[in-house]
């Protein structure tokens, strides 16, 4: 017994890592950070790195406003940059003092939310599409009207993500509307289809990568990487690009106002623009990153799967989610709200 | 003599002041505190991104129960929202109504074990109760799913060709509140059965009353308030229910908790979401009152 009690003390004492330069606090998306880049990191460093998970943009960004956090990172959705941006919530980077700023992916360096990436750098980015079960429906999947104006076949197994502005963005397009419009012919129009369809939905959930894998949906509104990973599960689920437009959505590391370890904050993002090192976040959270040169570490499964790389003749269909104003926004949440009563 | 006493009775009088001061300072602002704050909020504009303007504004209520036409401008009431408010309520009820006739016979009949059975058979009831909120939720799903349990079984003893579509409608819901609430409406009826002087029911048949005529004019006025009780402690959390007609209703079918949800969150409207907050209040407010109502009247005649 004793032996055993003086072989745990020693085994303590060996494993206890030596104290670490430095720390660092990251605020992220639950399950969203590869524990193995993380790992890299701490030993490269010597930071020792603490992550704490947040579900939603809206929690993360009143958490942090109400301050006293003590974060100093976190990674809002490209839709939030602003709103934090406006909040005086981020601090402002200095591109020079990243050697590997000059990787980010020229699509993601001059972006709405951020211009000139002056307060982020890319994390992940993904799309939203229609994830369709190829066994129940046959015809072209690269077409929203597959939610809003479904086939006989599809009625009734659809299921809609509850994300307002991903959902009105679509709709908006597919009526022939711009991002963020405020124009009321065209926001009618997205108001009949929606309540029009609405008939067809059996459910606006979350949750569906089962539900998808096991037939109790054949077709929705839905996110590329939980569409591959029903995909892995069943093979007739396929995912489509809707041609009259789909929204791209990115989230980005940045750091705030606030921040206690600025210069660790400094050293993590410029780690995580590493072509290897963004390559391991997308192993684990199966998204694309923004990051050019990361494909050649890309998994194999990643490499060609249709839900990370979008078919050419679908490419130009894309339009990246932007902060609609308040106005505007306002109203969407009236079509919104009328639509789920 | 009389100074004397009356220094005392003013140490005793701050004496007590002292004592309840702990109880007051929790209940001013752990209590009314937010519900000051809801209250003071649903009176304010609403910030650009979620968030509140200092500045007083009656919109929030006004778009509770109006709505301005979004396209040609013309008011009337605001559809969504009282549709909404009235499904919770027409769902709370009949969850309710439900709990009291699954959960009477249940109370009845473990009242009506021997002693030290009873605890037995209350222990059964309590085990699902401890288990978190959603575990419960998502099992009730997996019963009820079209590949589920149920569905699975009715179609292979041959009763249904194609599953039947229970998930995502307001059915669903309304089985899954039940099934959640139901310890609390068997809780207090069982307390109240219990006690039942069961020698009064022999006195009944006794008399020639027949089965229907016991339980009717013996049995249910024995043990209505626990089953007032358990109403409203069923019916309350139902109107508010936030989990269940979020997992079960698909999002399809909203209640008030969702609606409120949905104004904090994507909706960035705080005041409107603070206003309706403040109007579920009111009807579980009304709900108590009548209540109290009937059970002070139970009371009194009682004695």
């Amino acid at each position: 017994m004793k032996k055993t009690f003086t072989a745990v003390v020693a085994a303590t004492f060996v494993a206890a890592p030596a104290f670490a330069e430095g720390t660092l606090n990251i605020y992220n998306w639950g399950n969203y950070t590869s524990p193995e880049m993380i790992e890299k990191f701490e030993k490269e460093y010597d930071i020792d790195v603490t992550i704490t998970d947040y579900d939603s943009n809206d929690t993360a960004l009143a958490k942090i406003k109400a301050g006293g956090h003590g974060y100093d990172i976190v990674v809002p959705s490209g839709t939030y940059i602003p709103i934090f941006v406006g909040e005086g919530l981020l601090m402002e980077l200095d591109p020079a003092e990243f050697k590997n700023f000059g990787n980010i992916d020229a699509r993601w360096m001059d972006v709405a939310f951020d211009p000139g990436r002056k307060y982020s750098v890319p994390w992940q980015w993904g799309t939203v599409g229609v994830t369709v079960n190829t066994s129940v429906y046959g015809g072209d999947i690269n077409d929203a009207a597959l939610v809003f104006d479904p086939p006989e076949e599809l009625k009734g197994k659809i299921n809609v993500v509850p994300e307002m502005n991903d959902v009105m963005g679509m709709a908006i397009h597919y009526v022939g509307g711009k991002t963020c419009t405020g124009d009321k012919d065209v926001l009618k129009k997205v108001r009949d289809v929606l309540v029009n369809a609405k008939k067809n939905w059996l459910s606006m959930d979350y949750g569906n990568i089962e539900k998808y894998a096991k037939g109790d949906l054949a077709a929705g509104v839905n996110w590329n990487g939980a569409s591959m990973r029903a995909r892995l599960q069943n093979k007739d689920i396929a995912f489509g690009y809707p041609k009259t437009g789909y929204p791209v959505w990115m989230d980005n590391a940045a750091i705030l106002a606030d921040a206690q370890n600025v210069e660790n904050a400094k050293l993590f993002l410029d780690f995580i623009m590493v072509p290897e090192n963004a390559a391991m976040l997308s192993k684990f959270a199966r998204y694309a990153n923004g990051i050019s040169g990361s494909e050649e570490f890309m998994p194999e499964d990643m490499k060609s799967a249709p839900e990370i790389v979008v078919p050419a003749e679908v490419k130009d269909a894309a339009y990246i989610a932007e902060t609609c104003p308040p106005e505007v926004s306002k109203i969407y949440t009236q079509i919104w709200t009328e639509l789920q009563k | 003599m009389n100074n004397l006493a009356r220094i005392r009775e003013r140490r005793e009088n701050r004496n007590r002041w002292l004592l309840l001061t702990p109880a007051l300072v929790i209940l001013i602002f752990a209590a009314s505190g937010p519900l000051l704050i809801t209250l003071v909020y649903s009176f304010l504009t609403a910030g650009d991104y979620g968030g509140v303007k200092w500045e007083f504004s009656t919109d929030a209520w006004f778009n509770v129960f109006f709505q301005r036409d979004i396209f040609d401008d013309t008011l009337s009431f605001a559809d969504a929202h009282l549709s909404i408010f009235w499904r919770s309520v027409k769902l709370s009820l009949l969850t309710t109504l439900g709990a009291v006739v699954l959960g009477f016979p249940t109370a009845y009949f473990i009242a009506t074990r021997p002693k030290h059975h009873r605890d037995f058979w209350m222990l059964l009831i309590m085990i699902p109760f401890w288990t978190n909120l959603l575990i419960r939720t998502f099992a009730v799903m997996e019963l009820i799913r079209n590949e589920g349990t149920l569905n699975t079984f009715l179609m292979t003893i041959g009763v249904i060709d194609a599953p039947l579509q229970i998930l995502f409608t307001e059915t669903a819901i309304i089985i899954g509140m039940l099934y959640v609430y139901l310890p609390l409406m068997v809780l207090p009826l069982y307390a109240s059965m219990e006690r039942l002087d069961f020698s009064l029911i022999e006195a009944g048949y006794d008399l020639y009353a027949s089965r229907v005529s016991v339980l009717r004019r013996i049995i249910l006025p024995l043990v209505k308030p626990g089953l007032i009780a358990g109403s409203i402690l069923v019916f309350v959390p139902s109107l508010g229910a936030y989990v269940t007609p979020r997992v079960m209703g698909g999002g399809k079918q909203l209640m008030l908790g969702n609606l409120i949800e949905l104004q904090f969150g994507q909706g960035r409207n705080w005041p409107l979401g603070a206003a309706l907050s403040i109007t579920l209040l009111a009807i579980v407010m009304v709900a108590l009152l009548f209540y109290v109502r009937v059970a002070g009247r139970e009371g009194g005649g009682h004695g």
